[in-house]
């Protein structure tokens, strides 16, 4: 899942790894750090989620060498969009979120299917549990379905920790898939920080 | 003609050509599973039985703390896995027959007339009921264990597992088994592959139950573990009073409420 703040962003992920019934690895990570203002966050099929990446990176290298600066983080989200697009009739199985600051300071997350359908949004949750955790987020950041108007949410970076850490570990309660540690990267103006966050590993 | 006992059978053709009829697709709803762990275990003086407590609908968790092991007569529980209600009216429609053949015979059953009487049943419904149990007691001739399949096969065996969560489980059993374990050992080794299954099998999870059967006695231990007891929440996430919108409001009179000494009063 992601979520962008007024100056800030958050984007995190489990870190199970899972076929069937079975766990695979309880310490896969699916939120990779592109540059010091972007984040991905990938789900489906792992195998593609990690070749996806290491492709966005290459093509961010050549980028550099090329302009000689860094990818802004609403580029790479065009990029993806595009790379994504390629493979139109051979998907990447892999539906990712990416969080970052974008070129006026602001936090944004933007939103993918698997084969290119980009969205600039607020906040989002892809994966396994996004049926559980996508109407939390709607509740919580999105303030949907309340009568009180005027009410605005000023969204702190602690308050949007604290949901995370809150919707990881209420989603892990219900979805079988969803468990044992939850990363997040917070994405800030001066850079990136990634914490760690014990889930249960039933 | 439909049977005038037993699963009435009317509706199978009729969503069967729902289900993949032409033109019809439609997804005909799931029943809860118990993806489970259950285990079973013969020590010196009778059996250990073992569950864990989660209930899953596909890839979501129906029941975090629901009960796997039921009972069938004072002396002989039976633990369940597979299509939870099959699970739960089978144990449940056994135990009756297994009262009324004690008040028949004027004497306590035998493990295996309730094992006959379960291979039978699930045999007659050639794996249509999905249960798959395992059943111990302890009776006039000494402690049983049975493993019974959906499909009607039985298995006794001095340790047994069953469920999503079984091969787990059975790691456990064939590394640490012995013969004739004493009471608390029995108890810990049942409880540990029951834990195997819980943390290694997504479909297994929350508590551990057990259920200790010797001659005369048996002991319950409901939640005997709790390893996934949940971490306190970092807010709290309560809605102030009005957040909820009305969206129309209208109000009815059901009833006209007249005084009656203003009423006249025909003579």
């Amino acid at each position: 899942m992601a979520l962008a703040g007024e100056d800030f962003c958050i984007v995190a992920a489990d870190t199970r790894q899972s076929d069937g019934y079975h766990i695979n690895c309880r310490y896969a990570p699916k939120a990779h750090q592109l540059s010091d203002k972007t984040v991905i966050g990938t789900s489906g099929f792992y195998a593609d989620g990690l070749n996806f990446v290491k492709k966005i990176k290459q093509r961010m290298e050549w980028y550099f060498h090329q302009h000689d600066k860094t990818m802004s983080t609403t580029a790479i989200a065009q990029l993806i969009s595009i790379m994504l697009y390629q493979k139109r009739f051979f998907p990447y199985y892999v539906f990712c979120v990416i969080g970052g600051i974008d070129e006026n300071g602001k936090g944004c997350v933007y939103s993918y299917d698997s084969v290119g359908n980009a969205e600039r949004v607020q906040y989002q949750a892809a994966g396994s549990g996004n049926e559980l955790l996508q109407p939390f987020l709607d509740s919580q950041i999105g303030l949907k379905n309340r009568s009180n108007e005027n009410e605005t949410l000023n969204l702190t970076e602690e308050m949007a920790i604290k949901i995370v850490k809150d919707a990881f570990s209420s989603v892990t309660e219900r979805d079988i898939h969803t468990g044992d540690c939850v990363e997040i990267y917070i994405i800030r103006k001066d850079g990136v920080e990634c914490q760690k966050y014990p889930l249960k590993r039933d | 003609m439909a049977a005038k006992t037993g699963f009435n059978f009317d509706n199978y053709q009729r969503n069967l050509f729902m289900e993949y009829g032409k033109g019809n697709n439609m997804k005909l709803p799931k029943a809860t599973k118990t993806g489970t762990t259950i285990v079973g275990l013969m020590f010196k003086d009778g059996i250990v039985l073992g569950a864990d407590t989660r209930a899953t609908e596909g890839p979501i968790v129906a029941d975090k703390n629901c009960e796997k092991i039921h009972y069938i007569a004072p002396n002989m529980y039976c633990c369940g896995a597979g299509t939870a209600a099959d699970t739960e009216m089978t144990t449940a429609l056994i135990s009756s027959n297994i009262e009324l053949h004690c008040l028949n015979t004027g004497r306590e059953a035998r493990v295996v007339t309730a094992m006959t009487m379960l291979k039978q049943l699930l045999f007659k419904y050639q794996g249509h009921i999905g249960a798959a149990l395992i059943l111990g007691g302890v009776d006039c001739t000494g402690p049983h264990l049975y493993t019974i399949y959906p499909h009607g096969s039985t298995d006794k065996l001095p340790y047994v597992t069953m469920g999503s969560g079984s091969l787990a489980a059975m790691a456990v059993f064939e590394a640490k088994y012995k013969k004739d374990l004493e009471r608390q050992e029995a108890i810990d080794l049942v409880a540990e592959a029951i834990q195997a299954g819980i943390f290694n099998d997504m479909g297994s999870g929350s508590n551990v139950d057990v259920c200790v059967l010797t001659k005369g006695k048996v002991d319950y231990l409901r939640n005997y573990i709790k390893p996934n007891v949940r971490k306190e929440k970092e807010q709290v996430y309560k809605f102030n009073i009005g957040v909820t919108p009305v969206i129309k409001e209208s109000i009815r009179n059901l009833v006209d409420v007249v005084d009656v000494n203003e009423m006249e009063i025909d003579q």
